[in-house]
């Protein structure tokens, strides 16, 4: 860890806590309305709001993920740095490709 | 009182064992009664450190019942459950023989942080007038009175896991250093504990805070380390 | 390896920092599964459907109501995170972790009592 990471690490943790808080109440929300794909896809469907929410949710927990790895990766297992950072930007970049296809299935009309 | 106590003591160095002894329990016994009776009474061969033996110079921490502790000052009727006692070396630190380590490590760890005045002026000018109550003198004496024993090191799981990690007693003497108003060094040491190892390696368990034999907070110091990193960071003074 | 035991870790905020980092780890690995199920619905809404049918039953549902509790516990000690080191120092830390961890488990409990 370093003040770089920190400092990306705490940034996209506060963006997520409104983000966070707005998802368990859309949960909740869900299972009371329906949780049927096509009562999930009729609320997301065109919805340019529900894009640009899990878009910026998708990308900020790909950066908060992998480095959170990181530090667990560094410190509890014998795995050299470059071979941690090799892993946890693959973690990230993995973490965003499937994160944005799947806001784009549930978004585009 | 006329029972006894079984205490197992650490013996040998990194590669060693526990081996137990039995040593009647006093009253107002403390844990360094303890082990100064073995090594006096039992077996001579027995190595450990200690100077006051009153709680003021932080030679005799070990690790008792698994904390980290000053055992001049921890009573035996407070830690002994069953009149068992486990004391072994500092965890974190090499052990040299028996219940003594190497604390070179941890004072190297302390120079790294940067844990040395960086002065401004010289005898020729005159002496800086420093209030005691400004909230930067406050933060600082809240912060000045390590005595280096080592027991927030040995209880820190940050430290064990992470070979790099400063530690919070050198981390808390940089943050008395940088809240003094006289110290010139900030920038070189605001970029010396900004990196791996650095301050933002701590996940705050607060086991150092916990366990402060002078009842330091070394988690809120390095809290404000790492404010005072992210700004200078975002400032452009130091790089990583 | 010198075998001493080191037993500080009975404290309320060791723990919830460990609580912190296993949740963090558990939602890690829970996350890619979750982004390829709702993928799903590029191959046509019945294909995510059946998909939800057969996360329907009961095992998967505990399974919901767990990843609800890591996901509130986890948010709650991020928090916690966020205040100690942007925030002036409360002495009250040991109760707040409790409570988050109380708070957690009834969020979660809410999620039981409707998919249930």
């Amino acid at each position: 860890m370093n003040v770089r990471l920190y400092l990306w690490q705490r940034t996209t943790a506060a963006v997520m806590a409104p983000l966070v808080i707005v998802h368990i109440a859309v949960i909740f929300y869900a299972t009371r309305h329906g949780v049927s794909a096509a009562e999930i896809l009729a609320r997301t469907r065109g919805s340019i709001a529900w894009a640009a929410f899990y878009g910026l949710f998708v990308f900020a927990v790909s950066i908060h993920a992998s480095i959170g790895l990181r530090n667990i990766l560094s410190e509890w297992t014998p795995l050299p740095e470059r071979r941690v950072d090799a892993c946890v930007v693959f973690f990230g970049l993995v973490l965003a490709l499937l994160g944005l296809r799947a806001v784009a299935a549930v978004v585009l009309p | 009182m006329n029972t006894e106590l079984s205490v197992s003591l650490w013996r040998g160095a990194q590669n060693g064992h526990y081996e137990t002894y039995r040593v009647p329990q006093r009253s107002s016994q403390t844990v360094l009664d303890v082990v100064t009776f073995v090594q006096r009474h039992i077996d001579p061969t027995l190595s450990y450190r200690f100077a006051c033996r009153v709680g003021v110079c932080g030679s005799c921490a070990m690790t008792v019942n698994g904390k980290p502790r000053w055992t001049c000052r921890t009573h035996v009727a407070k830690v002994a459950g069953g009149g068992k006692l486990q004391i072994g070396p500092l965890a974190n630190l090499p052990v040299i023989k028996d219940l003594a380590t190497d604390m070179q490590p941890f004072f190297e760890k302390w120079r790294q942080a940067r844990g040395v005045f960086a002065p401004t002026k010289t005898r020729h000018d005159a002496i800086a007038q420093i209030k005691p109550d400004t909230p930067a003198r406050k933060t600082v004496d809240a912060a000045i009175e390590c005595i280096n024993c080592g027991v927030c090191y040995a209880a820190c799981d940050t430290v064990r896991w992470n070979a790099e990690y400063l530690g919070p007693a050198a981390l808390t003497r940089a943050w008395t250093l940088v809240n003094d108003e006289r110290d010139g060094g900030n920038i070189t040491r605001l970029q010396a504990i900004a990196g791996a190892g650095g301050c933002h390696a701590c996940h705050s368990h607060q086991s150092c805070q916990e366990l402060c034999p002078q009842a330091l907070n070394p988690t809120a110091a390095i809290a404000g380390l790492k404010r005072r990193t992210a700004a200078a960071y975002l400032k452009g003074e130091i790089t990583v | 390896m010198i075998g001493r035991a080191v037993k500080h870790r009975d404290s309320a905020l060791w723990i919830a920092a460990m609580v912190h980092r296993i949740s963090g780890l558990a939602l890690a690995i829970f996350l890619p599964l979750h982004f390829l199920t709702l993928g799903l619905a590029i191959e046509g809404e019945a294909r995510l459907e059946s998909f939800l049918r057969w996360s329907d039953q009961p095992v998967v549902k505990a399974a919901e109501i767990g990843l609800v509790f890591l996901f509130t516990v986890h948010l709650l000690g991020g928090l916690r995170i966020l205040l100690i080191e942007n925030f002036d120092w409360r002495g009250d830390q040991k109760q707040l972790a409790t409570l988050a961890a109380a708070l957690s488990a009834i969020i979660a409990f809410a999620f039981l009592v409707r998919v249930f």
